[in-house]
């Protein structure tokens, strides 16, 4: 099967492509519940986020139905996107680990490629000839977004059973080092959210190929890659 | 002076309102609520699409969010363990003055008068004699020094002594296997709590703070304090307690805030 020109390769299955959008819609209902509920009690004093940019409604109509302008709204989505979240995401690890994917696909983890990789993303010059083959800078951004993930459950689940899960809440120090760990976590997952829309904008077909499943590869490659469809 | 109650309206018919067409079309009735559940499940996906247009209020979705929050509610009950103690601290740690929170700021804080006050107890109790200061400040008490943790994400420890719950329920009669505690403030506060929780070794009616009687901002003469829910399950200034199996909602739970809220 190598060589034509422009021939259709594909690169997620749909178990994937489904598991990206839930886990997409999850993490954008947690960040913006997430910051309605920092605002009320900000970890520094130096940042609050925009009211636009947080979830919980518009404050006049909420303060009538609820005495409060938004924070019980908050509170709602934050508590019912944590189990999409954490489902999805566990259902993704589970497919992941079980086929082999994360291993092939994520590892090994070349650092002296990831500098030369990191330089050139830095140019925007990220060669993105084969979409079924992540390159260091790629490998690296999605290891580190789990780890942020898990960074954000851990410390979430000491935030929310500080005394039956007080073990947990220990790992931080107390329930203020659990909230900065849920934070960081959160900085750690936005960080990577700018840089992985950025570059999935300048490279549309990624989209197209989270969307459909496929993506049309240029000629002279040699695609060996239909175990990525299974 | 009586209180003079209005007879219920005019306009409904006598004896209540008929229930048979709704058991007659019960199937149908719980088919179209099942699907406005399907379809706020999936205007859930929709929103992710609209940032910057917020429908947090919109009626569909609040049943889908509420119904979520009763079920975190079941988990929650579920993972209680009534064995666990939530940490304790030691006499440095003890915040003076501790930190004030209601819904109001606390220059607005009405005092309670001691003398005039009453505990009213209502519901599956046995005996519904209202409570005066002295004789519930002249009951068994005990103290605890636990972290207090507020919904918004702050707290502070603090040392609290009264007595505890469960003995309390005990001696009143309280018919222990009912599913709520309810309690009602003077100031339109109120809030419920589960069972197992007000049975818990750490659940106290709270009458000092760092061995004195609360101060006003404070709840004096009473206020529940449980280091297993967050703040907003402890009220202040508690003037009625009752027992019951009917969901009593509270000042906040009703507005959206998780009822169980458990730590």
């Amino acid at each position: 099967m190598a060589g034509h020109a422009g021939m259709s390769v594909k690169v997620h299955p749909s178990f994937v492509r489904i598991a990206h959008w839930i886990n997409a819609a999850a993490i954008i209902i947690m960040i913006g519940s997430g910051w309605h509920i920092y605002n009320n009690h900000p970890i520094f004093e130096w940042l609050t986020f925009p009211r636009w940019a947080t979830l919980g409604g518009d404050p006049e109509i909420t303060y009538k139905l609820n005495k409060d302008v938004g924070f019980g709204n908050a509170l709602l989505w934050h508590f019912a996107a944590m189990w999409v979240f954490f489902l999805n995401g566990t259902a993704a690890l589970i497919y992941g680990a079980a086929t082999g994917r994360l291993r092939r696909m994520w590892f090994p983890i070349s650092w002296s490629g990831f500098w030369g990789d990191f330089i050139n993303a830095a140019r925007f010059r990220l060669s993105h000839d084969d979409p079924t083959i992540y390159n260091a800078v790629q490998r690296v951004s999605y290891v580190g977004v789990v780890a942020a993930a898990l960074l954000v459950f851990v410390s979430g689940l000491a935030i929310w059973k500080p005394v039956q899960f007080q073990f947990v809440t220990a790992i931080f120090w107390d329930f203020q080092g659990a909230r900065l760990a849920h934070f960081i976590g959160m900085a750690g997952i936005v960080l990577f959210l700018i840089v992985h829309v950025a570059l999935a904008l300048l490279v549309p077909s990624t989209i197209k190929a989270m969307i459909t499943g496929s993506v049309r590869v240029k000629a002279k490659h040699d695609a060996a890659m239909p175990a990525a469809g299974e | 002076m009586p209180i003079i109650r209005p007879a219920g309206s005019v306009h409904r018919p006598q004896g209540g309102v008929d229930q048979s067409p709704l058991l007659e079309h019960r199937r149908l009735i719980q088919r179209i609520e099942r699907r406005g559940f399907l379809r706020g499940t999936l205007s859930l996906g929709a929103l992710t699409l609209l940032t910057g247009c917020d429908i947090s209020n919109e009626q569909n979705l609040q049943g889908v969010l509420r119904t979520m929050s009763r079920w975190n509610d079941r988990v929650q009950a579920w993972l209680f363990d009534p064995s666990i103690l939530a940490p304790s601290y030691s006499e440095a740690d003890i915040a003076r003055p501790p930190r004030f929170n209601a819904f109001y700021p606390i220059d607005r804080v009405k005092p309670v008068d001691g003398e005039s006050w009453r505990l009213e107890l209502a519901g599956l109790i046995g005996d519904k004699r209202a409570w005066t200061k002295d004789a519930l400040y002249a009951l068994p008490s005990e103290a605890q020094i636990t972290r207090h943790i507020c919904v918004e994400g702050w707290d502070y420890i603090g040392k609290w002594s009264g007595v505890p719950l469960k003995m309390f329920l005990e001696r009143i009669g309280a018919d222990m296997t009912a599913k709520y505690v309810n309690f009602k403030c003077p100031d339109a506060y109120s809030s419920s709590i589960d069972m197992p929780t007000a049975l818990h070794a750490q659940t106290i009616l709270a009458t000092h703070y760092d061995k004195a009687p609360l101060p006003d901002p404070f709840g004096f003469p009473m206020r529940l304090k449980t280091p297993l829910k967050l703040g907003f399950k402890q009220p202040k200034w508690i003037t009625a307690m009752e027992v019951t199996n009917t969901y009593p909602g509270g000042y906040w739970e009703d507005g959206g805030y998780n009822w169980f809220s458990g730590l």
